[in-house]
Formats: structure tokens, C-alpha cells, sequence
């Protein structure tokens, strides 16, 4: 596990993963393009294994599969996070399903990816995510906008249930495709900054504990 | 003894649901219960004569029902079913029954001869009750088909037969002769029940089990059909077009938004809002010119004649995006806000310069900013060569919706 100063992004270290998935050949497929991008400690396909898997190689990420046998990849989160906090995951799946995302978000994840994604754009990914920022797919993006505006009801706690209107300007440039250093040039912020919404946005997720935030997920089943 | 004789000539008229003047049946209908009761009931009353006299007043006094049986008779000719003949046939042949019995019993009131009519009545219960029944229960693949009105049916015909023979046995004063006679058959019914029993339950399991694994096996050839036409076509394509790597990625994009369709979206979200048919416009350009597009929406509502413009306008970008762009990928996103309907189409490729598209390009000036004005919303293109391109539709969304 790496301590808070070791930032990956500057090319220090290589970032230690787990991959957790139940196909094998997506497993191979993964390691295989990821390269040298980072160093794959250990694998595992299912709930248990994972747990076990993860609890003894400490890893700074997990590449988290949503759907595994055993409880999925939400009861990973609940088990690894309750004895090693630190550990930082990113969900990849091929669901897009709304429930699956946020589901897996709230429950600990730190971003969400679909398995389309290229090489290189998952080692990008991992690294940001094992640095301790956040993921966001223009999809998770735009799910957590329309969330956090599905409803008219007067929140719980605004500090938590409200989106700001410069995180709000973030996620929609985040859905319209936009990476983080084309969003920062066009709002005129610095990258970090971007970075500091994106994780912003990513703590009222799972903090808020609105219930229209799991009823929305629910409600809205399609892809 | 019959309510009246078989009139041949007054059949032809006969329309749907009755069997000589539609009297029983339409009383039936009046009075909400089956026809069968009303007929019983005539052929009951008949006994003493009364019922032809009611039988013939109510024909002369009842205006025909709303059913107009000429009408029907004369339009539709496979109205006069079949069925109705061998109903009738039945009712005269248990009327000629009944009159046997009457003749050989001598009179309506010896109780004998209702014991014989109560056997033979809970006899025929049974029997109409066994077989479409169980023809039924073996075909259908649902599985709670007998209700409580065939339990009650079976029993009461039980009921019947045995107050019949009991009854008759007792009033023939045979009941002390046939005692012995009695105990021996039930002891015999009841052991034979003992034996069989398990062996009857066995069977119905089985027939339970064979049931619900054919709902099961259809169930699994219904998914199997699907497969086969959807994914395992497309994987021989892939297969056949390997060499190809373009048409490779799109016919697995193809295949596999029409297993998510398939797998996650209801039924009802037809092209009636703005977020389907975002979606839907972008597969259709997906799959013409084979570039993935990823489309997020946020926010839904009704389509109108202005989204439509919004989103022929963005399909139109699409398009150049894809044929022009030589990019890898097109992200789509739509807004819908409460005032307003934002769709923004952008790629990462080749971009141009706008000054210099020409002013007889249909596309870009009529298709979207010329659409969009028209309609009273307004596009806007940012584009540099080498920049990609984004192109921004808005529409501001009319009140009422």
C-alpha cells in the first residue's frame, strides 16, 4: 500500500492492483493491456477469494468487477473497507445499469468505468483513482446529475445534497466527453481544481444519505 | 313429457346459445345463471305439465332479445352451431329418460324414482366433469387449473349418487338384505382406495413435475430462439467478417445494444421522450457508418414537433462527425432542463475551419443551424482543425410540456 505522499501520476511508483473479475479470459485481457502501466499483485473471481486475496497483498487499487459470484462486487467493498480503509477501488463492468453504478459508488468505489474502455485510458484511470481522486465516465456523470436533480423535495442536509453550481458545470462538461485538463482550459480552472469537484461531487454521492439517490437507481433500470 | 316436441322446421332459426325458442336460455341470461339450470328446471316443471304451459306463454309474451336472432341467422350462417343440435338431442334424450321412468314408476311422487333421477344426475356430474377437465389440465401448461368449482362439482356430484343409491336401496326395503352386501363393498372400496392411493398421488406429482418442466423447457427454448437470432448470428458474422476489423466493432456494437435493449429497457419506453430517441438516433448512425457513439442524457420529457428538429439537427451532426472527423468515438449528451433542451455532439477529430466550409454546404448550415433557427432554437459549432468538433443545440422548450 502506498502512504498519501506517493503520488503515481508523477511516475514515482507503479501502482499495485488486484484484479477481481469472474472471467478469466477478461482477467488475461486486462493484464495483458494494462503492461507496464502497473504492477498486477494478485487476482481473484469471486467474493471470497477477493477478500482473502486483497486482505493479504494489501494492493493500492482494486480493479473491481460490479457483478461476482458471491454477493458482488458492493459485499467486496463492505468486507475489504471495513479492515483496510486505505485501499482504494475502481468499478469496471460492462453493466451500465444505473443501480449497478451508483450502487457500487456508494458503496465505497471511487470510480466507474465500463470494460470498453481502452488500455490506456484504464491505466490513466487507475493511477488518478490510486492517487486518491475520483473517476467519473461521462455516464457516472450523467447519472449523478440527473440524481441529484430528480427531485423538487427540499434536501436533508444542503451541504450534502446540493451540487454546486461549478460542480454541476464540471459533470455536464464530464458528460459531454470532456476529459479533465479540456474541462479545466474551458472553465478556466486548474486541473486540480477539476480534480477537487470531481471528489467533491464523489463524497456527496456516498455521504448523502437522501433516499431519492437509491429510489432514483432503482427506478431507472435502463442501461 | 318433453317441454315440446322437437321441432325440426323451427331449428334453422335457432341463433347462437339456443336450442328451440331461445326461451330457457334467454331466461337464463335474464336472470344471470346457466341455461342448463333454467332447462333443468322447465324439464322438472314439465313433469306435471306445467312447464310447456310456461315454456309456450313466455315464447308468446317475450319480445326477442337484443340479439337479433334474424339478423344473425340470415348474415352469419356459422352461427347455428352443432353443438346446439347435440344439446338438444341430449335434453330430449334425458326428457325421454326421465318419461321412461316416470311411465315405469307410475307417478311423480314415488320417491324411488327421484333416488334413480339423483344416481343418474351425479353420475352425469361426474362424468361431464372428468373428462374436459382432465383433457384440460394435461394440454395447459398453467398450472393452477382446477378450482374450487370443479372440487365443489365432483363432490356434489358424489353427493347425489350416493343419496341415489342409499336411497333407493332403503325405500326398495332391501337396505337390511344388501347390509352385508354393503360392508363387503365398502371394505373393499376402502382397501382398494388404500392401495391406490399413493399410486394416484404419485401420479399427480409426476404430472405436477411434467408440467412445470415443459413451462420451464419452453421458457428455455423461448431464450434459446433469441439467442440464436440475435447473438450466435452475429457472432458467425464476426467470424466471417474477422478480417475486417471496422465492421468487426460495429456488428458487436450492434449486437450489443440489442442484448441491453433486450435485457434492461421496458417496453413502454418507446420514442415518445427525448432520451430513447436521442439514443435511437445515434444507434441508427452508429450502425450506417460504423463510428461508436456514447450517448448520456440527463433528465427526460415528451418529444415535440421542436425536439424533433433538435433531434434531426444532432443527427445530422452525427453524421459529419462520423464521416469527416476520422475520429474513434462520438459522445453524445442531451440536457433536459426545465426551460430549455441542450444537446451537445462532439468528437475529438480532424475538426475544420468553419469560415471555410462553403456557402452551398447543406449540411452543416442548412441541416443544423438553418433547422435549429427555423425552430426557434439556436446551434452554435466550435470546431478548429485539429481540435475535434462540438456542435451545441438549444431549444428552449415550449411552456405547456
Amino acid at each position: 500500500m502506498g502512504d498519501e505522499s506517493t503520488t503515481f501520476s508523477d511516475g514515482d511508483a507503479v501502482p499495485r492492483v488486484v484484479i477481481v473479475d469472474d472471467h478469466r479470459l477478461f482477467r488475461s485481457g486486462v493484464r495483458g493491456e494494462l503492461g507496464d502501466a502497473v504492477e498486477v499483485v494478485g487476482e481473484a473471481d469471486d467474493v471470497d477469494s477477493a477478500v482473502h486475496v486483497i486482505g493479504e497483498r494489501l494492493p493500492d487499487l482494486v480493479l473491481l468487477d460490479v457483478h461476482l459470484p458471491g454477493g458482488g462486487g458492493v459485499e467486496v467493498l463492505r468486507r475489504v473497507l471495513a479492515q483496510h480503509p486505505q485501499i482504494r477501488f475502481l468499478a469496471l463492468s460492462v453493466s451500465d445499469a444505473a443501480e449497478d453504478v451508483i450502487g457500487v459508488v456508494r458503496g465505497g468505489a471511487r470510480g466507474y468505468v465500463t470494460k470498453t474502455i481502452s488500455g490506456t485510458e484504464l491505466a490513466r484511470a487507475i493511477v488518478r483513482v490510486a492517487d486518491g481522486d475520483a473517476v467519473f465516465s461521462p455516464r457516472l456523470a450523467g447519472f449523478v446529475l440527473d440524481a441529484f436533480s430528480a427531485t423538487d423535495a427540499p434536501p436533508v442536509d444542503p451541504e450534502l445534497d446540493r451540487l454546486t453550481q461549478r460542480e454541476r458545470e464540471v459533470l455536464r462538461h464530464i458528460a459531454r466527453g470532456y476529459a479533465y485538463k479540456e474541462v479545466a482550459k474551458e472553465l478556466f480552472i486548474s486541473v486540480k481544481t477539476v480534480e477537487t469537484h470531481v471528489s467533491s461531487v464523489l463524497r456527496k454521492l456516498q455521504l448523502s444519505n437522501r433516499h431519492e439517490l437509491s429510489r432514483w437507481a432503482t427506478a431507472r433500470r435502463l442501461v | 313429457m318433453a317441454p315440446t316436441a322437437p321441432d325440426t322446421p323451427r331449428l334453422t332459426r335457432a341463433v347462437d346459445g339456443r336450442l328451440l325458442f331461445g326461451v330457457a336460455s334467454g331466461l337464463a341470461r335474464h336472470l344471470g345463471v346457466d341455461p342448463v339450470v333454467v332447462r333443468l328446471a322447465f324439464m322438472c316443471l314439465s313433469i306435471g305439465g306445467m312447464g310447456i304451459a310456461v315454456y309456450v306463454a313466455l315464447y308468446f309474451f317475450v319480445p326477442n332479445e337484443p340479439t337479433a336472432e334474424d339478423t344473425a341467422t340470415l348474415d352469419d350462417p356459422t352461427a347455428r352451431k352443432g353443438r346446439d343440435v347435440s344439446q338438444l338431442v341430449a335434453y330430449t334424450g334425458l326428457a325421454a329418460g326421465l318419461g321412461t321412468l316416470f311411465l315405469l314408476f307410475g307417478g311423480v311422487f314415488d320417491p324411488l324414482l327421484w333416488f334413480v333421477v339423483f344416481g343418474a344426475l351425479g353420475a352425469a356430474i361426474l362424468w361431464q366433469q372428468a373428462n374436459p377437465a382432465q383433457r384440460d389440465e394435461w394440454m395447459s401448461s398453467t398450472v393452477h387449473r382446477v378450482g374450487g368449482k370443479g372440487l365443489m362439482r365432483a363432490g356434489a356430484g358424489v353427493l347425489l349418487i350416493v343419496v341415489g343409491v342409499i336411497g333407493f336401496l332403503a325405500f326398495q326395503q332391501q337396505l337390511q338384505d344388501a347390509r352385508a352386501g354393503l360392508t363387503f363393498a365398502f371394505t373393499l372400496i376402502a382397501g382398494v382406495s388404500l392401495v391406490v392411493a399413493p399410486w394416484i398421488i404419485g401420479l399427480i406429482r409426476d404430472r405436477d413435475l411434467e408440467r412445470r418442466e415443459r413451462i420451464r423447457n419452453a421458457e428455455r427454448a423461448e431464450l434459446a430462439a433469441h439467442i440464436h437470432d440475435s447473438v450466435l448470428h452475429t457472432l458467425t458474422l464476426i467470424q466471417r467478417r474477422a478480417e475486417d476489423p471496422r465492421e468487426v466493432q460495429r456488428l458487436a456494437r450492434v449486437q450489443e445494444r440489442a442484448l441491453r435493449t433486450w435485457l434492461y429497457r421496458r417496453p413502454a419506453d418507446a420514442d415518445t421522450t427525448v432520451s430513447p430517441a436521442l439514443e435511437r438516433v445515434a444507434a441508427e448512425v452508429e450502425e450506417e457508418h460504423g463510428v461508436p457513439i456514447e450517448v448520456v442524457c440527463v433528465g427526460d420529457c415528451p418529444m415535440d414537433d421542436s425536439l424533433g428538429a433538435v433531434l434531426r439537427a444532432a443527427r445530422e451532426a452525427m453524421v459529419n462527425a462520423a464521416k469527416y472527423a476520422d475520429t474513434s468515438s462520438i459522445s453524445v449528451f442531451g440536457e433536459v432542463e426545465p426551460e430549455e433542451v441542450l444537446v451537445f455532439v462532439r468528437d475529438r477529430g480532424a475538426g475544420f475551419d468553419l469560415e471555410s466550409v462553403p456557402e452551398d454546404r447543406m449540411g452543416v448550415r442548412g441541416s443544423i443551424l438553418g433547422r435549429m433557427d427555423r425552430h426557434g432554437g439556436s446551434a452554435r459549432i466550435r470546431t478548429a482543425p485539429g481540435e475535434g468538433t462540438e456542435v451545441q443545440l438549444r431549444m428552449p422548450r415550449t411552456p405547456e410540456s
